[in-house]
């Protein structure tokens, strides 16, 4: 574990003006991060796919809401939904991590279905648990609830849910 | 021209992916299926809707398919998941730390240890801690007996599917023997919770050694039994040979990992190629096919059997001393000894165990070669004593995606022995 104070250093070292294909980079534990907006999101995306990230490892999100404050650089504005795409280049041994902010009141995502046609279900994933839209998906429905469920279940409004512990023995009945 | 180059000419042009991409994939949802049931066909239409699973004993737990037929032939189709689907990432957010390799062992129930090793590789990046070598190696070897007992129970089930009913029974036999050494080691037999964030639950047990000496020396010439039973066999040939053919690219495209990229020819192997834990030490081979048919995943998966065997003799060799877990006072619990003579190392035990440790704020992602593909972790921390997010890339989840692409124009028979060669674990898929 590291203190405080090297641990801001690091991040200082990584706020450094550098960007790639216009998206701010950041370090987090040593793994790279990109912070695009969401209106260059796809064409970054597309940038890097080019560069040699051949694979889509994985596309999810994450739920801010109770925890607003975190390590963002300068000029991107945190918002409650973050999509976070895991990207991989085989020929550089390399991953790169996109996070994209998508505001509460309006979560909606271009897709990488263009990109990346693997993104399918994990979009639609995203999109049952979180209730983001990916514009432009060809098929924007559930896959682990069911059709006609209500809410998306991972969001932090969403209850966890309790199944009630019966301690005493219920009474007999007559 | 090798086959790694010739895949690579082909990578740049993409039009093969896209073309496939439009058609096979069946998008309808229940309740246009459902409507469509009323719709009388329209004349020389001798299409129909084909629903196979969840309760088919060759989908593997509870996988349900839409097939889109023509007489024996399948045109569209799409893989309908979620029949398992406990909301164990949710869960994962109310545990602490050290009570999340609980839950996440219970994903991929075929091989647990990988998920508790991606698991607890991602909460280590976010401590920034380094576990003893030990614990490393410790870690490498079970993860390597669970990769010949996941690809004995796929020998088993594949056999299965295929009507070999005794592959089947020599698979779950062999696996049963793995199992028993995880008993010894790890106190259970699945779901072990053994590696955790640290290192591990506890050291080898005594006589570990001899067990798994006479272990690795009588599987080889079991997993041979394999060779003779099924590998030269006609019928077995002619159901899989040619069978469910992908290709590189489609394959990273749809973002498929483990032995069904490497079944295309196309030479891809986290363990070797973005090493952890201390594959770099060790000597390994991975191994790749040709046509990338489901005979080539069947014959990667038996040889895989024999390379984490050659692993584990070299483990044994080079197993280290020290301790098997991070003597860290904020991770890891006092010994048991401790607690007796010492009021603090109480205090310490409690409190570890209820309010569990404290993990820096951040996000981390790790990922692992589990017998599937590619195993990965992501874990939002907020500084607290749970993770604020914590997500499963499971790689059956997305390898079940080149479904409908390679069962479009097959014939029903042969969507069974397609399934089988993917290997999806449902536990993964629904999460």
């Amino acid at each position: 574990m590291t203190d405080e104070s090297s641990d801001e250093e690091e991040q200082a070292e990584a706020t450094a003006p550098e960007s790639v294909h216009g998206a701010p980079v950041t370090s987090s534990r040593g793994q790279k991060v990109l912070h695009p907006d969401r209106d260059s999101y796809v064409e970054v995306v597309g940038a890097l796919r080019a560069d040699g990230y051949v694979m889509c490892v994985d596309v999810t999100a994450v739920d801010y809401l109770l925890d607003p404050a975190r390590d963002l650089p300068p000029g991107v504005e945190p918002q409650r939904f973050e999509v976070v795409t895991s990207l991989i280049n085989h020929a550089e041994r390399s991953r790169v991590r996109i996070r994209v902010q998508v505001p509460d009141d309006d979560p909606v995502l271009p897709t990488l279905f263009d990109e990346y046609p693997g993104t399918e279900a994990m979009e639609r994933e995203t999109y049952d648990m979180f209730g983001i839209v990916f514009d432009g998906h060809p098929d924007m429905s559930r896959i682990l609830m069911p059709e006609d469920w209500e809410g998306h279940p991972l969001r932090k409004d969403y209850g966890v849910g309790t199944v009630p512990v019966q301690f005493k023995a219920p009474e007999a009945r007559t | 021209m090798t086959a790694v180059e010739a895949i690579g000419s082909s990578l740049g042009d993409d039009s093969a992916v896209r073309r496939r991409d439009d058609s096979p994939v069946l998008r309808m949802s229940e309740t246009e299926a459902a409507a469509l049931g009323d719709v009388p066909a329209e004349h020389g239409d001798t299409r129909m809707l084909v629903n196979m699973g969840p309760q088919h004993p060759s989908t593997h737990g509870v996988l349900r398919l839409m097939l889109e037929m023509e007489a024996e032939t399948v045109l569209r189709s799409k893989p309908v998941v979620g029949y398992l689907h406990t909301g164990m990432e949710k869960t994962g957010e109310t545990l602490t730390y050290l009570q999340g390799a609980t839950n996440v062992t219970r994903m991929d129930y075929a091989s647990p240890l990988f998920n508790e090793l991606a698991f607890s590789m991602a909460v280590e990046t976010l401590l920034e801690i380094d576990v003893p070598e030990r614990a490393v190696w410790i870690r490498m070897l079970m993860s390597e007996l669970n990769r010949i007992s996941s690809h004995l129970l796929f020998q088993a089930t594949n056999g299965l599917d295929m009507g070999a009913v005794s592959a089947m029974i020599y698979g779950w036999r062999l696996r049963e023997d793995t199992l028993r050494l995880f008993e010894k080691i790890t106190g259970l037999r699945m779901n072990h919770n053994y590696i955790r964030p640290g290192g591990v639950a506890a050291d080898l047990p005594d006589g570990w050694r001899d067990d798994l000496l006479r272990l690795t020396d009588a599987l080889p010439d079991k997993v041979d039994e394999f060779d003779t039973l099924l590998t030269g066999q006609p019928i077995w040939r002619e159901r899989l040979q040619g069978v469910g053919i992908v290709n590189a690219a489609e394959c990273l495209a749809l973002g498929l990992t483990g032995p069904l990229l490497r079944s295309t020819g196309y030479d891809w192997d986290l363990r070797r190629d973005m090493p952890y834990l201390a594959y770099d030490e060790v000597e390994f081979d991975v191994l790749v096919g040709t046509y990338g048919d489901c005979f080539d995943r069947y014959a990667i998966r038996l040889n895989e059997i024999r390379e984490s065997l050659h692993l584990v003799r070299q483990i044994l060799d080079k197993m280290p001393g020290g301790d098997y877990r991070i003597q860290d006072k904020k991770v890891t619990p006092p010994p048991r000894a401790r607690i007796d003579q010492s009021m603090e190392a109480l205090i310490h035990h409690f409190k570890i165990f209820t309010e569990g440790f404290k993990v820096p704020e951040g996000e981390a992602y790790a990922a692992v070669e589990s017998p599937r593909g590619e195993l990965g972790c992501y874990i939002v921390s907020d500084g607290g004593p749970k993770p604020y997010r914590l997500h499963m890339r499971g790689p059956s989840f997305v390898n079940l995606q080149v479904l409908p692409h390679m069962m479009a124009n097959t014939l029903l028979a042969d969507t069974v022995a397609i399934i089988s060669s993917v290997d999806p674990i449902m536990g993964e898929v629904d999460r």
